[in-house]
């Protein structure tokens, strides 16, 4: 495959804009103490704390998908009235500073929230638990996936599903043999976005969930408390963080390119 | 080309302003900045900014500019070279850091203690530290890394409870941001935090308190460019009229000769 020549003044700011990227990373790096790495890395709270981001990311990405794919369909496919609004509405965790999305959420599920009483009544109480959590990283995510999911479908366009349609194809057949498929690499790169963002959240996480080990403390909540005492065991754990999210960027990227 | 008259009046003042710098020049033998800078714990910052207003009224020209923050955040951030003239903690171990490196001479200049807060109505009738360890009660307190959560363990030896929050939080502002949400029932807060909530949430004393007492020491900081300036504002810290303000919002006296 040729590919188009690329005018070489834009490696200029390109460079520039990858040095202001990477330059923090190295810089990372340079204050890792690696003789205590290993230790400060697999101490207790390190590993409870890695755990818990692990399981809790990989619930909301999984409730991402299972409510963020509906959403990109109903929202790429389908024509209602106010839909630029709903869309403008559901992108806006964006925008919003995670600490306000906790409140929020704070406001809805806690025990005094709009939904919290109702909640209470059936058992489940919310505020404190490693639900908390969960809820908090799927409510900064899921846009991410939303984005991705919709950017796919309008690429791919409608032409496949109108045809399937034609032929006698029922909606729920159309969507599981052509929908589906064709928004894969879509829903891969998003799912990996989700994953991402919910590894990173903090803001809304200590607003909402608090903090108590192997609970509600995720990675990021636990290097933000070893800083308080421990400087060295927060940047390796940063490292740890860092590592990851490439890792897991990685390999979506390798299963993406075999599809 | 005539100038605008409001131009020359500028530039006059300027040369004035200029003259008037190398005046003083000569007579402190240094120069005289008109800002000062002074980095703050987080639970100070309603009272130092009360500080600093009477600062600028009694230093004509001078500009207070605070830094309100964590301490170990603020002591984190002068260390990587942040302009601070004068640094004040909520407690002896991160000023200690900046004493390391600096070779300070930090002064006492206030304390607080730890108070229960619940809901203004307590519906679960909390009087003591006892109160707090059965299942039923929802207690939040500081992460023992924080100085609050240090405080708060501390006390808890002293009363011979062992509390089993359900969230040990960062910073005390989250502690009581959880109690008047309601999301939590109790939480161990500072006297001062109490006082600041302004009704939002009732304070109940407990005994074990005295054996938690932070105290808040304050330095000028090592290096920097506001000459005499610094040390007058820890002087009006320390003095009489800081100290009124202090005691207003609920901080005590640091007790006499605590640090020689």
């Amino acid at each position: 495959m040729s590919r188009a020549r690329v005018p070489a003044w834009l490696f200029v700011p390109a460079a520039a804009g990858a040095a202001f990227v990477l330059l923090p990373l190295v810089a990372i790096m340079t204050r890792v103490e690696w003789g205590s790495f290993g230790d400060l890395i697999t101490s207790e709270s390190s590993r409870a704390a890695f755990v818990l981001s692990l399981k809790t990311s990989s619930a909301s990405t999984a409730l991402c998908i299972v409510f963020g794919v509906p959403m990109a369909v109903v929202l790429a496919r389908t024509q209602f009235r106010g839909q630029g609004v709903v869309r403008s509405l559901v992108l806006l965790p964006l925008v919003l500073p995670p600490v306000v999305g906790g409140l929020a959420l704070l406001y809805t599920f806690g025990r005094r929230g709009l939904l919290g009483e109702s909640l209470d009544a059936l058992g489940v109480q919310v505020a404190f638990s490693t639900l908390a959590v969960v809820l908090a990283q799927t409510f900064v995510a899921l846009p991410f996936l939303v984005i991705s999911i919709e950017g796919a479908l309008r690429t791919a366009g409608e032409r496949y599903e109108v045809v399937a349609a034609s032929l006698g194809a029922r909606p729920t057949t159309v969507f599981r043999r052509i929908t589906l498929p064709l928004v894969l690499p879509g829903l891969l790169s998003g799912a990996v976005l989700a994953f991402a963002r919910s590894l990173g959240e903090f803001g809304a996480t200590i607003t909402f969930a608090g903090s108590l080990q192997g609970v509600t403390r995720t990675l990021p909540l636990e290097i933000y408390l070893q800083r308080e005492t421990d400087p060295d065991a927060a940047v390796a754990l940063a490292l740890v963080l860092v590592v990851v999210a490439v890792l897991v960027i990685g390999l979506a990227r390798q299963s993406r390119s075999a599809l | 080309m005539r100038l605008p008259a409001a131009f020359i009046l500028m530039l006059s003042l300027a040369l004035t302003a200029c003259g008037d710098g190398e005046n003083q020049d000569v007579s402190d033998g240094g120069s005289q900045p008109t800002t000062l800078t002074v980095y703050a714990a987080a639970s100070l910052t309603k009272t130092f900014e009360r500080i600093g207003e009477e600062f600028e009224t009694q230093h004509e020209g001078v500009q207070v500019e605070f830094s309100f923050g964590g301490s170990s955040d603020l002591v984190a951030q002068i260390q990587e070279g942040a302009p601070a003239d004068v640094f004040a903690s909520a407690d002896q171990a991160n000023m200690d850091k900046l004493a390391d490196l600096e070779g300070q001479d930090p002064q006492d200049f206030a304390t607080n203690s730890l108070q229960i807060a619940v809901a203004p109505d307590n519906p679960l009738g909390v009087a003591g530290l006892s109160d707090l360890t059965g299942d039923g009660v929802k207690l939040v307190t500081c992460a023992p890394e924080a100085p609050c959560g240090a405080a708060a363990q501390k006390a808890a030896e002293a009363a011979g409870v062992e509390l089993t929050p359900v969230s040990e939080e960062q910073s005390v502002t989250d502690v009581l941001g959880k109690v008047t949400s309601g999301e939590a029932d109790a939480g161990l807060v500072y006297v001062t935090d109490v006082i600041g909530a302004e009704g939002a949430v009732l304070g109940i004393d407990f005994p074990e308190a005295d054996a938690a007492v932070n105290t808040y020491p304050i330095t000028t900081v090592e290096g920097n460019d506001s000459g005499d300036l610094a040390a007058e504002f820890v002087e009006l810290v320390v003095g009489e009229e800081g100290q009124s303000i202090l005691r207003e919002a609920g901080f005590a006296a640091a007790p006499p000769g605590s640090r020689p």
